[in-house]
């Protein structure tokens, strides 16, 4: 009867954290929209939204605390819990990296439009790709899936740092655009800490499913199991 | 200081019904090992064979080896008196022995193997209530007092008292926080977590909280069979069997 509830529970926690990813999703994609169309009121929207995804992260904080005060978990339900909590701060934290986003592209909405080498909508499907991924092995508790994730982090890496250099040689080249290149810099740094977060969700799906820490593992280096 | 103890092959029956299959373990030196499973799993049973109390109900019988300290107890010529004088018991009702006072009861042991130095006896019922954490609570009355009078967590710390006094090496409890309160089963726990220093504690228990709190390897039994034994850490965090997860994660059992 008890486990019951105590199933209940769990089922309950892994609703809300799966809205609590899809909150957290549609705010990048927001934010994306606004820089985007160049429309102030997209940048509005995920201002408006961060309510409920701070909203949402402390049900899924309290609703884990109490499992753990009332129901003892141990084994698979104990880091099933224990990564539900660092998955939902992870979420949490990509709601406020489109929150700056959102920011940035409400800047550049109100400057001149410049055309920049900078493709930031590919960047951004490749980042928020990994943290719908990472959330899609969460669902199915499919650790290799969580895997593939881990592979395309470097990718993000990469465009980043492309961005990087190119938006420093226009503020060189070109001063009078240098607050929009500044800008357009910024959120590609906001979006690889989005998929940076994409990378600590499936680190934890992986913990969760098969109990062995991948954190701060290079390429190539086996998992350590737990004790 | 305890000495580890070991068990080989150990089968056992009741009669015809074999209850334990192959039962091989090491339980080491001065740690605490918890044997966890459902009832009917073969856990008592376990336990009464590593002091030969098995083979007293009647047509019990018990295969295999149980060594202590490298010496088996099962070996020809070993006295079943001496073995349960090595490895001492405690018992899931706290079991004193009701006419006796508190130091009585823990002299008993020692009078029944013929000791008589009055002084040497205070002392070693002293330092054995003491090691039971039992003595501050029952120094003013150690001879007045009856077993039968102290609490029943107190009365079970006198059954830890009363197993310590004859100097064994291991100790074994059956269960032994079953019949008491939250604070007397936090007091034993404590207990187990200081006996271990001098002991080599072998704990059968129901309550698997209690085995995460105090153990360091936990044994899990399942229908006369050793399903799963390692360090109680990985037993509840990630354990290797999915019958063991099933039974600590509360899904079956």
């Amino acid at each position: 009867m008890t486990r019951t509830r105590f199933q209940l529970g769990l089922d309950e926690l892994k609703e809300k954290l799966l809205r609590m990813g899809g909150l957290a999703e549609q705010a990048v994609d927001r934010a994306i929209e606004a820089y985007s169309s160049r429309d102030p009121e997209a940048s509005e929207k995920v201002f408006r939204g961060e309510q409920s995804i701070n909203m949402v992260e402390r049900e899924i904080d309290e609703l884990a605390l109490d499992l753990l005060a009332m129901q003892q978990p141990v084994a698979v339900d104990l880091r099933f819990i224990l990564a539900v909590i660092k998955v939902n701060a992870d979420l949490e934290r990509v709601g406020d990296q489109a929150v700056n986003i959102a920011e940035r592209a409400r800047d550049l909405a109100g400057l001149p439009a410049v055309e920049l080498p900078a493709d930031i909508p590919r960047m951004a499907a490749t980042a928020t790709g990994m943290v719908r991924q990472a959330l899609e092995a969460f669902i199915r508790a499919d650790a290799d899936l969580a895997q593939q994730v881990l592979g395309s982090d470097n990718s993000v890496d990469r465009m980043k740092r492309e961005i990087e250099a190119a938006m420093m040689a226009q503020m060189k080249q070109s001063p009078a655009s240098a607050r929009q290149a500044l800008d357009t810099l910024l959120i590609a740094r906001n979006l690889e800490r989005v998929a940076d977060h994409g990378t600590n969700i499936a680190e934890d799906v992986i913990f969760w499913v098969r109990g062995a820490d991948v954190r701060h593992l290079g390429p190539g280096t086996p998992a350590t199991p737990l004790p | 200081m305890g000495v580890g103890m070991e068990a080989r092959d150990l089968n056992a029956w009741f009669g015809p019904a074999q209850v334990l299959h192959g039962i091989s373990m090491d339980m080491a030196a001065n740690q605490v090992t918890a044997i966890i499973g459902p009832s009917g799993c073969g856990k008592s049973t376990f336990i009464r064979c590593l002091n030969r109390l098995h083979e007293t109900v009647p047509g019990a019988r018990v295969e295999g080896k149980v060594k202590v300290g490298g010496s088996d107890i099962y070996g020809r010529s070993v006295p079943a008196v001496e073995v349960r004088r090595r490895v001492g018991m405690v018992f899931q009702k706290p079991n004193p022995f009701p006419t006796m006072s508190i130091y009585d009861n823990v002299a008993a042991g020692l009078k029944l193997n013929g000791f008589r130095n009055r002084r040497e006896l205070d002392q070693i019922v002293e330092r054995s209530l003491c090691q039971a954490a039992l003595w501050d609570e029952v120094k003013d009355q150690v001879k007045k007092k009856s077993g039968a009078s102290l609490s029943g967590g107190q009365q079970q710390r006198l059954c830890i008292a009363r197993a310590l006094a004859v100097a064994p090496e291991v100790l074994l409890m059956d269960e032994p926080c079953s019949a008491l309160d939250p604070i007397s089963t936090s007091k034993i726990e404590e207990l187990v977590f200081e006996l271990k220093k001098d002991y080599t504690v072998v704990i059968v228990t129901h309550n698997m909280q209690q085995a995460s709190r105090v153990a360091d390897f936990t044994g899990f039994f399942l229908l006369g069979y050793m399903v799963e034994f390692d360090r109680t850490e990985r037993v509840f965090t990630n354990p290797a069997d999915k019958r063991t997860e099933d039974y600590v994660t509360g899904r079956f059992g």
